[in-house]
């Protein structure tokens, strides 16, 4: 708690700082700077500045469109093994040739990319929304109930998050909405702190006390004010997290905890490839290797870029 | 004589991501040995970038881009990084603003003044302890020895400061850069600092470059004093010339601005219309033509020379003020105020009525099982009334209480006991739809306009939400609502679709004052609401606050630490100490004749822009630091820093007694002045 308040130091601190940006502000009497009313989707087009984040846009939407389309256009059976066409190399029948099943391995990159995709989005999700909630209230209501709160984020933090989802995926059949579960299960805790650490420093800023004093209730603070100003560090999170999930998910899929077969996702054709290596087997490990890396690698660049488009400090220049 | 310092055409680019401002553009200053220079000016008109040019530290993507700098005949600006580092520590100091970030927090206060003087001078360690000891006790601070190894977290901001200076002196430099050295503190602190750095200039005979915003800090101290605006050094002379006659049009503005000189008065401040141009275009003419209330057609097309008059002084201006003939007839000051309501109101139920309230903020440690540890006095026992139509000031020192006392009064703190009335009305004991009706009547306007109002709200959803919040009348009633206040702080209704980063602190501070006023409060408490500001933006907002009072019939609590600012705008003035209110009474008649040692310390030391007042005032002034309010001092709570005090003081008390007209009281037990009704003072 800060005893000392200090605000009119901190105020004749700035009145004395060089502001080396003297056109930033138009006359007192006159009309702000500008042409127009900045719209809504200035944070869009913000974002859409940085290089980085339209080709983590463009990787990101290539891979949807591969896992969920492709098998569209690009038909192939996966559920019934053909050892017949078991371990071909690339050809102009399987471009990148077939598992030791007979699968076609650009067909199953397609499903295995849709068990991935799918359960990293819904896993985020799920940790974002209720990371959220939870990091709210109990950053918001403060305290005992705030204390309590994190300190079971703490407990659960302390296990080795990889045996419980070794043991909770032995237990259950890991299908992929098991797994979203399960991955969320583990992801929601940095979600809760981080929100929750935004929403002490935003409950005591001067625009909040101000909707207390007009006798606004919690609720309009909290989402009227606390939220929308956390938005943009929730979004970054919620970007990272779907590339921890899918890695998270290969993971499993590689120790053959993840999805079973005949389903699969990327891990676990990289795991079902491993077998092989000794045989020069190439085409089993590097198409759902690159495909992850990928991945994870454009949803990192476009939740820098969201960070950098949420620094409201930048806003300024 | 040659000066020590030679600035010649300065010039300082600083490279934006598609502009470059220039900063500094053809500065020429000097200063001799021994002598203090001043350089006034508000933010943004280059005098940090000059000062900071002559250690050549200038930020990241700023450089010299022209010009000389010649310390002691030698050219600093084709000196290689080497040696001007060995310059930087031996032959010019530098104090910086913020003395509570410019301290290593992980060292001793004793080990980073002898660091530097090893680093600097090769002498041993225990050589060095010896030095940084005595250089201690040269910038006055006491048992030097023990204070050696405290951390900077245990000391105030005047002792950091102090330590600051001492770093600086190490080395005995000739020339010492202060730059804005006392803004971050408080006014007694900042007295105490400018004696000190005055008091070792004469006694080192070094030169003085004093940076301020603060026409007051330099009055008393500088023998020069440079006005720079825009870049440029508007005007420049001996400081009795300059402040008691200035040349440039700007130089008169910013003390016609100044709420000290019209607070006798009552009259309106001058305001400087329009804001200081910017520096990334080329500019053409007077860079103050547009603003200047002289200004002819040669102004704006031609470049006034900074020309020598007979008498030495220089000034860039072809119509300097008292030069006649005058191309305009001076506009007259304005009308004078009308008289405010609150003489016939006084005899009334007063609108705010403070009755014993007191705060005290646990002090807890341990994160799970808090441990109570004592308590934070933060407000004992306040006592006021404020009358309708009044503007009552609150003025005190950092950590006096007087924001918690807003806080209390708009219900943001709930009070350890006591009471506030607001029209008859209890308030702290609302609750529910009752609570929520009674924060109509009061609001708050905060004093960081750049926190106050959410970032990614627009304006008008900024200024309509208190009337949603209150469901006061419809969505069309609300549109005209908060356009109208829009006019009335005097910004265009296209403000409505902006987002508050878009506007100026100013424009930000006036949005905020609209916004306070749209539920048609009958009190408005404001704290620190221009102390951000510039001083031509807060004589804007001040006229318009007065102006508003007038028109709309509101009733202001002022929350100031500037004793300049209250008495302005108040009428009636309460000083407070620690938690507690020593003196209550008519603005004018307390400043005058303050009754209570402290009011009169701060009265002392309150920088006045006025030289031969400044001159007489050295070493008076408040002495000591700030005691700490877990513990404070039994009996009078200024015992510990007061030349008066006496036995009685640690063990009673004092109570309030009456001195004057007007309802002048104050709680002392040997005033400065005879207590109304008693025939004798103990004290004087």
């Amino acid at each position: 708690m800060t005893i000392r308040r200090r605000p009119t130091l901190r105020g004749r601190d700035q009145a004395a700082k060089p502001e080396m940006v003297s056109e930033v502000d138009a006359t007192l009497t006159g009309p702000p700077n500008g042409q127009r009313p900045e719209p809504v989707s200035g944070t869009w087009r913000r974002f859409l500045r940085h290089p980085m984040a339209l080709v983590g846009l463009a990787v990101i939407a290539a891979l949807v469109a591969f896992s969920f389309l492709g098998p569209l256009v690009y038909r192939t059976d996966q559920v019934h093994a053909d050892l017949a066409q078991s371990m071909l190399p690339p050809s102009a029948d399987h471009p990148l040739g077939t598992t030791d099943a007979g699968y076609d391995v650009l067909g199953r990159l397609m499903v295995g990319g849709q068990a991935s995709l799918a359960v990293g989005f819904a896993a985020a999700l799920l940790s974002v929304i209720f990371g959220t909630l939870y990091g709210a209230v109990a950053g918001y209501l403060g305290g005992v109930v705030d204390d309590v709160m994190m300190r079971v984020v703490d407990a659960v933090l302390s296990i080795p998050p990889i045996f419980v989802l070794i043991l909770l995926s032995a237990i259950f059949h890991p299908d992929p909405t098991v797994m979203i579960f399960i991955i969320a299960a583990f992801s929601w805790l940095g979600v809760a702190r981080l929100v929750r650490g935004e929403t002490l420093t935003l409950r005591t800023r001067e625009f909040v006390q101000q909707v207390k004093m007009i006798g606004g209730g919690p609720v309009r603070c909290v989402v009227r004010h606390i939220v929308p100003n956390a938005v943009g560090t929730i979004v970054v999170k919620a970007t990272f997290e779907v590339a921890d999930s899918i890695l998270v998910l290969a993971g499993l899929g590689f120790l053959g905890l993840g999805i079973q077969p005949p389903d699969t996702d990327w891990g676990g054709m990289l795991s079902n490839g491993l077998a092989y290596l000794q045989n020069g087997a190439w085409w089993l490990i590097y198409p759902p290797g690159i495909a992850i890396m990928l991945t994870v690698v454009a949803f990192n660049f476009v939740g820098d870029s969201l960070r950098d488009t949420f620094e409201t400090r930048l806003l300024r220049r | 004589m040659e000066p020590v310092l030679r600035i010649e055409d300065l010039r300082v680019e600083v490279r934006l991501r598609d502009s470059v401002v220039r900063a500094v553009d053809g500065v020429s200053i000097h200063l001799r040995a021994n002598e203090m220079l001043g350089i006034v000016g508000e933010s943004g008109c280059g005098k940090t970038m000059t000062a900071l040019s002559v250690m050549r530290m200038l930020p990241p993507r700023g450089r010299i881009a022209g010009g000389s700098i010649r310390l002691a005949g030698k050219e600093l600006t084709a000196l290689t990084d080497a040696e001007m580092r060995h310059v930087r520590g031996n032959d010019v100091g530098m104090i910086f603003q913020d003395p509570f970030t410019s301290l290593n927090p992980t060292m001793s206060i004793g080990r980073q003044i002898a660091r530097a003087a090893r680093l600097h001078r090769g002498l041993s360690r225990a050589e060095a302890a010896e030095r940084a000891t005595d250089l201690l006790e040269l910038v006055g601070l006491p048992h030097a020895r023990q204070r050696f190894d405290d951390y900077p977290h245990q000391c105030s901001g005047g002792i950091r400061q102090r330590v600051m200076i001492a770093m600086a002196l190490s080395r005995e430099p000739k020339v010492l850069i202060a730059d804005e050295p006392t803004t971050a503190l408080d006014v007694s602190i900042q007295h105490q600092i400018l004696d000190l750095i005055d008091d070792l200039r004469q006694r080192l005979g070094m030169a003085v470059l004093l940076v301020s915003h603060d026409l007051g800090v330099v009055a008393g101290r500088a023998d020069r004093v440079a006005v720079m605006y825009a870049g440029k050094v508007a005007e420049s002379g001996d400081t009795d010339a300059l402040f008691a006659a200035p040349r440039h049009p700007y130089t008169e503005a910013l003390f016609e601005a100044l709420p000290e000189r019209a607070a006798a008065t009552r009259t309106p401040l001058y305001t400087i219309p329009g804001m200081p141009p910017g520096l990334a275009r080329p500019l053409v003419g007077c860079r103050f033509a547009p603003r200047c209330r002289y200004a002819e057609e040669r102004c704006t097309v031609e470049e006034p020379p900074l020309a020598v008059a007979l008498d030495g002084r220089r000034h860039a201006c072809f119509h300097p003020v008292g030069d006649p003939p005058q191309p305009l007839a001076r506009p007259a000051a304005g009308a004078p105020q009308v008289p405010t309501v609150a003489d016939d109101a006084a005899a009334a139920v007063p609108l705010l009525s403070v009755l014993g309230l007191v705060k005290d903020y646990p002090l807890a440690s341990g994160a799970m099982l808090r441990r109570r540890e004592g308590t934070v006095s933060a407000v004992a026992d306040v006592t006021f009334d404020v009358h309708r139509g009044e503007t009552f000031g609150l003025v005190g020192e950092s950590g006096c209480g007087k924001t918690t006392i807003g806080r209390l009064i708009v219900g943001l703190e709930k009070p350890t006991r006591g009471s506030i009335e607001l029209d008859g009305e209890e308030l702290t004991t609302l609750k529910g739809a009752a609570y929520r009706r009674a924060r109509r009547d009061i609001q708050l306007m905060f004093q960081d306009s750049s926190t106050s109002m959410d970032p990614r709200m627009r304006i008008a959803a900024t200024l309509r939400e208190p009337l949603a919040v209150q469901r006061v009348g419809n969505l069309r009633e609300r549109r005209h609502r908060i356009e109208e206040l829009l006019g009335k702080v005097g910004l265009p209704a296209a403000a409505l679709h902006r987002y508050p980063h878009e506007f100026s602190g100013g424009q930000r501070q006036l949005l905020s004052f609209a916004r306070a006023l749209t539920l048609m409060p009958k009190l408005v408490v404001t704290d620190e609401p221009v102390s951000a500001m510039d001083m031509s933006v807060q004589a804007h907002i001040l006229n318009l606050m007065r102006d508003l009072q007038h028109d709309l019939g509101l009733t202001y609590l002022f929350i100031s630490h500037d004793l300049a600012v209250v008495r302005y705008l108040s009428d009636r003035i309460g000083v407070m100490y620690l938690g507690k209110i020593v003196e209550v009474g008519p603005a004018e008649e307390v400043y005058r004749n303050p009754a209570h040692p402290y009011t009169k310390g701060l009265v002392d030391s309150a920088p006045v822009a006025d030289p031969v007042i400044e001159r007489q005032k050295l070493r008076s002034g408040i002495k000591g630091e700030l005691p700490s309010a877990i513990d404070p001092p039994s009996g009078c709570r200024f015992r510990t820093r007061c030349e008066f005090a006496q036995d009685v003081c640690a063990e009673v008390e004092p109570p309030a007694r009456p001195f004057g007209p007007g309802g002048h009281v104050a709680a002392c037990h040997f005033p400065l002045a005879r207590p109304a009704g008693v025939t004798a003072s103990p004290a004087t």
